[in-house]
């Protein structure tokens, strides 16, 4: 049976500084998440001593692998709605709690979109810095380099991972047809501006391997990195970095949604027979993201060829056997998986019948047909700076700037649900502990990690509280106990730790 | 056909099913909803764009991540 599919999602955010050309991305970044923090209680560092990116899940482990987390120390804080805010490289990223069920992903990758947006607010609070910074949520900035997205998945440890390999790489070489942002153009040296006008996804052109550990060179469409953060005996997390950044909230949604429903499917071996392999998913991943028509056909190994709609229509339709058959109780535990499917199709029917059709709803639809229509109504070629500067600015989050926020694409969640996520965790993970512990303890944690937590009582030693297992340390299991200790000592004897 | 199935079989919700309804416009009247307001944006585009659309393009540069 398919474990619960806890998830998360990671931006790392692009940065400017208004009217400064070659201002540090650093120290804006340090600058941003400082003024935020500043103006919120305590600021809870992380605690790196448990990562290890460079463990790999096919089995061995580069332990020079650069540790992203471990380079940028600058700034990193725990927030008290279970996330992470930090820098990393040269962005702000804020990586999600742990989740449910893919709507609650979109509430608080939602959230952390209006963390950015206070962020702005605060610097201008903060009169020392003197410029304004400027966030987009985007993956790339036009010239070759790219920031991520990325998508995190709890798995059966005893699945083996080429299983995943297997069925998860033709569908997520065709899942840009829903789920892409779009973008103006190419950055790869094989196409040129003119063969590509316009693209499904933000981040085609940074994929060159099929599987890997790597996330900045070489990027593979299945990641390897094998850092459960959780219980490794019982536990993988699948870390996915192909994805694009959303602004809609029904991409965001049919992104994880029904991500998490291929996964369920593979675990409880209901992609067995189902065998899309491509002949070579690299050169498929570009090719789709490049076919305007959506109608290309792609090689199979076993000799036939499949559309990208084709591909998502059987997986759609084995889900829905799936549904039928086995439930999407994994998915979430509520109705959650069942309306990601329902959406799932109609999706697919609107692409595969008329796809401006969506264009108040799908990121790339709604981009395509903006820049499609100022091109014709102010006759530009592909190649006019206007549009690239249409496509940059659909990600500029800030409300009087973003083009994204007022071509009215449909909502998902509720602004209120959003609001309260900035500030409060989802209740059925350990997040909740996490959250909690910082909004009641703040003072004595010491230090924050996705599976632990570091306590600072003063004269005892630190004490460490583990969290290994990511569906414990919810409301359910903590609710009552966390109420009734009125200090963070009754807390931990209570705990035993 | 399959999905509709599911739906019946359904039994709670939230009352984000009304929501996953909508989301994918099927009627004129939306999608003249949706025109009309890009016809709006089109007209204030110009105004909402970065001055200078070269240099705004330009000058956004960022160091890789992840």
């Amino acid at each position: 049976m398919a474990v619960s599919k806890v998830c998360g999602i990671e931006t790392e955010y692009g940065i400017a500084v208004s009217g400064v050309k070659d201002a540090n991305p650093i120290t804006a970044s340090s600058v941003l998440i400082n003024a935020y923090i500043n103006e919120l209680q305590g600021n809870v560092g992380w605690d790196y001593v448990d990562e290890t990116p460079g463990n790999d899940a096919r089995g061995f482990s580069q332990e020079s692998f650069p540790s992203s987390e471990v380079e940028s120390h600058l700034v990193n804080a725990v927030l008290t709605n279970g996330a992470r805010y930090y820098v990393d490289h040269a962005h702000p990223e804020y990586s999600s709690p742990e989740c449910i069920s893919p709507r609650e992903a979109v509430i608080y990758d939602r959230a952390g979109e209006e963390v950015l947006r206070e962020s702005m607010e605060a610097v201008k609070r903060a009169p020392s810095f003197g410029q304004e910074i400027v966030i987009y949520k985007n993956n790339s900035d036009r010239k070759g380099n790219s920031y991520g997205c990325h998508e995190n998945y709890l798995m059966d440890r005893a699945l083996s991972f080429s299983k995943i390999v297997k069925y998860l790489t033709p569908f997520f070489v065709t899942r840009q047809v829903v789920v892409g942002a779009g973008k103006v153009g190419s950055e790869t040296a094989q196409k040129s501006k003119a063969e590509v006008p316009f693209q499904l996804s933000q981040r085609a052109d940074f994929f060159e391997e099929e599987v890997g550990l790597e996330t900045t060179l070489k990027r593979p469409i299945i990641n390897t990195r094998d850092e459960p953060h959780a219980d490794a005996s019982k536990y993988r997390r699948l870390h996915v970095i192909l994805g694009d950044a959303n602004m809609s909230e029904v991409s965001s949604y049919l992104k994880v949604g029904t991500t998490s429903i291929v996964l369920s499917m593979i675990e409880d071996g209901y992609m067995d027979d189902l065998d899309l392999s491509l002949v070579n998913p690299v050169a498929a991943l570009r090719q789709v993201s490049c076919d305007l028509t959506l109608s290309e056909p792609l090689r199979l190994q076993s000799g036939k060829t499949i559309t990208a709609l084709g591909i998502q229509r059987a997986i759609f339709e084995r889900a829905c056997e799936y549904g039928e058959k086995i439930g999407f109780g994994a998915v979430a535990p509520d109705d959650d998986g069942y309306a990601v499917l329902q959406l799932w199709g109609q999706v697919l029917d609107g692409l595969e019948t008329d796809r401006f059709s969506l264009a108040g709803t799908l990121d790339w639809v709604a981009k395509y047909r903006l820049v499609t229509a100022y091109r014709d109504r102010n006759k530009l070629s592909w190649d006019d700076p206007k549009l690239a500067a249409i496509d940059l600015q659909y990600h500029d989050i800030r409300p009087n700037k973003s083009l994204f926020y007022r071509l009215g694409v449909k909502k998902l969640v509720e602004d209120n649900e959003v609001k309260n996520a900035v500030s409060q965790p989802p209740p059925e993970t350990r997040a909740y502990f996490r959250g909690k512990c910082l909004e009641l303890y703040g003072d004595y944690i010491a230090a924050a990690n996705w599976d632990s937590m570091i306590f600072d009582l003063g004269a005892d030693p630190l004490r460490r509280v583990p969290m290994m297992d990511p569906l414990k340390g919810s409301r359910k299991h903590v609710g009552k106990l966390l109420e009734e200790c009125a200090t963070p000592w009754q807390l931990l004897d209570s705990l035993g730790s | 056909m399959a999905e509709r199935e599911l739906k019946k079989k359904t039994p709670t919700h939230r009352g984000d099913q009304e929501v996953e309804e909508e989301a994918v416009p099927a009627s004129s009247e939306k999608s003249e909803k949706l025109k009309a307001d890009l016809d709006d944006l089109l007209d204030e585009i110009d105004e909402v764009l970065e001055d200078n659309a070269e240099e705004f393009v330009r000058n956004y540069v960022q160091k890789g991540g992840e």
